[in-house]
């Protein structure tokens, strides 16, 4: 268990958070400049805040009460940085052994040969990092931290700084770091995939306050919890894999009710966290018929959020979970959209990205 | 050599001699004045900065007689130096050296501390998360990543030292074998009739130690960047 509880001023911008972050993944998630990654160098010992307490567990790193301000190099953390900060004098082999000089001896460490295998790192040993894709620094940088015998992992948006393709790459080692390294990781992202496939935890940071914390369904589907903006919202289902059909559809079973999807790489009783984006989202009152979608979840209006501009947020309560839809003011109003209406809401299978599915944890979540 | 007198060999030894210990003593305290320029605030910072660049700016025979009066047998420093330590640098060798050594500390300073400037405190950063103590982050990141610096900081200061002349001739005079390297014997030779010779040796020799520096640390820091640059 993290708790962290800071009071920061910067000019123009002051930083007060308080949450308390148990084991898995918690992500910070929070537009840019909402002081996601202040909170992180806060915890890592970067920033020295004015006022604060921060324990991992029954290790203190700070306690300003106390006077005690543990030094950035005994708080024993792992940090992943955006940009990597690979060492480029050193060969990929002394960036990964790096960590493990300064680790306490009796610290209980990762195994070299394990992490290299998990990160698929092995033929880059004797390079340099400048010889190195980006993607690659990027998972030599997780390998990095993970073998310096951390107690908790930070990673400060680690795939910010790479295109689609390097994100799919290094996105599904977090999930195995998450579900098979039992250590904390604390994750910045002001991504809403990123956080759907990631987080057992989310904090939502906004102009440097918690707006909301709690686990990662509940928060996502929340539609108090925009930080990013409507473009981004959208809620997370849980599902199984039913059955693939031969027209390149697979078949997903949530909670009884039936989603089509394009064809999915897992086996047929896999779970897999599916994100369901709101503007890919149509609401009809009756039942819909001859229409193209093959997705039509039935449920019961929880809330009508009117944006600024034209648009406005329903959530809605399904069989499946809570989703949420974005539509216009106009419509809502002409659809008489309201808490407690019964409404169906339509989406177009295509519209779920295959960057947003990922493999749930199992028995977790 | 033949074509080298006695004189003229004793004047390059010493000047060899002279510059290799003045730079390998004023290296340590240059990465640490850099160092302490290029990363910290404190106090005097600038007064500090003023007086490492003294040397650069004033006349050499200013120098000299500073050094003199501070150095000499009379003067503060030197008078506890002789009684303490029975050191005395007056008029020997070893004030040719210091000579050398503070008029090349400048030009050291400067190519040290840009090189720090250039390690990128994020990385340093890293290596403190990682558990690295800010010595153990000095020795390992920083020092390492400004080496092209240092190197070539150390070879312009060797060079500048075997060159240095004014400061060194007020200081410790023109003794030969003691005192006389390469300037103060090419100055020698040209206030004697005849010297014109031995002197245009001792020129071209100055000439070529000098672009031998130059062209050594262009090589050794293309070669070490390289390293470091990961390519």
């Amino acid at each position: 268990m993290l708790e962290v509880s800071l009071r920061h001023r910067f000019e123009g911008f002051a930083l007060d958070v308080h949450f308390r972050a148990p084991p898995g993944v918690t992500v910070l998630f929070g537009r840019s400049g909402s002081g996601k990654t202040s909170i992180v160098n806060a915890v890592a010992g970067l920033l020295m805040p004015d006022t604060g307490r921060i324990a991992a567990g029954d290790w203190l790193l700070l306690d300003t009460e106390r006077g005690l301000r543990l030094a950035p190099h005994r708080r024993r953390l792992g940090y992943v940085f955006q940009e990597g900060r690979l060492f480029a004098h050193l060969t990929v082999r002394q960036n990964l052994a790096y960590g493990g000089w300064f680790a306490p001896k009796g610290a209980q460490r990762e195994d070299f040969g394990r992490v290299v295998e998990m990160l698929g790192i092995g033929p880059l040993l004797e390079r340099r990092p400048g010889a190195l894709s980006g993607g690659e620094k990027q998972r030599v940088a997780i390998g990095r931290a993970l073998l310096s015998a951390p107690r908790l992992i930070l990673a400060d948006e680690p795939l910010a700084a790479l295109d689609e393709d390097r994100k799919a790459e290094i996105l599904p080692y977090f999930e195995r770091l998450r579900d098979t390294v039992n250590i904390p990781i604390l994750y910045v992202s002001h991504s809403a995939s990123e956080v759907a496939r990631l987080a057992t935890t989310v904090i939502a940071i906004e102009a440097g306050r918690v707006v909301a914390q709690g686990p990662a369904q509940q928060v996502l589907g929340d539609p108090a919890v925009l930080p990013v903006g409507a473009r981004e919202a959208g809620a997370v289902l849980k599902a199984r894999i039913a059955r693939h059909h031969n027209d390149g559809l697979t078949e997903l079973d949530a909670m009884g009710v039936s989603l089509f999807l394009p064809r999915l790489p897992q086996p047929p009783g896999s779970e897999v966290r599916v994100r369901i984006a709101a503007h890919d989202v149509i609401l009809s009152r009756a039942r819909p018929e001859g229409l193209s979608a093959l997705n039509i979840l039935p449920g019961v209006v929880v809330e009508v959020r009117q944006g600024e501009g034209p648009g406005a947020l329903v959530s809605l309560d399904t069989v499946a979970g809570r989703v949420l839809a974005r539509v216009t003011q106009r419509s809502a109003l002409a659809l008489g959209l309201a808490p407690g209406v019964g409404v169906h809401a339509v989406v177009k299978s295509v519209s779920v990205a295959p960057s947003d599915i990922g493999g749930g944890r199992p028995g977790g979540g | 050599m033949d074509w080298l007198g006695p004189d003229e060999w004793r004047a390059v030894a010493l000047s060899l001699q002279v510059s290799f210990w003045a730079t390998l003593f004023s290296l340590p305290l240059g990465i640490l004045v850099a160092y302490a320029l290029a990363r910290w605030s404190f106090p005097g910072k600038q007064l500090l900065n003023g007086l490492v660049h003294l040397p650069l700016i004033l006349p050499p025979v200013v120098t000299g007689y500073l050094l003199l009066l501070t150095f000499g047998r009379r003067g503060v420093v030197g008078q506890v130096l002789d009684q303490w330590f029975g050191l005395v640098l007056a008029f020997r060798w070893t004030g040719a050296a210091l000579a050398a050594a503070i008029m090349a500390f400048p030009l050291m300073v400067r190519a040290i501390r840009l090189s720090i400037e250039a390690v990128d405190p994020k990385l340093e950063q890293a290596g403190a998360t990682l558990g690295a103590s800010p010595l153990w982050v000095f020795l390992t990141i920083t020092l390492p990543m400004a080496l092209p610096g240092i190197i070539a900081g150390a070879i312009l200061a060797f060079a500048k030292a075997m060159g240095e002349f004014g400061a060194t001739i007020t200081f410790v005079s023109n003794i030969p074998g003691q005192t006389r390297t390469i300037p103060s014997a090419i100055y020698a030779f040209l206030q004697a009739p005849g010297g014109e010779g031995p002197a245009m040796k001792l020129v071209l020799i100055s000439v070529g130690v000098a672009m031998a520096a130059l062209l050594m640390s262009e090589y050794v820091g293309r070669r070490v960047a390289a390293r470091v640059g990961g390519r």
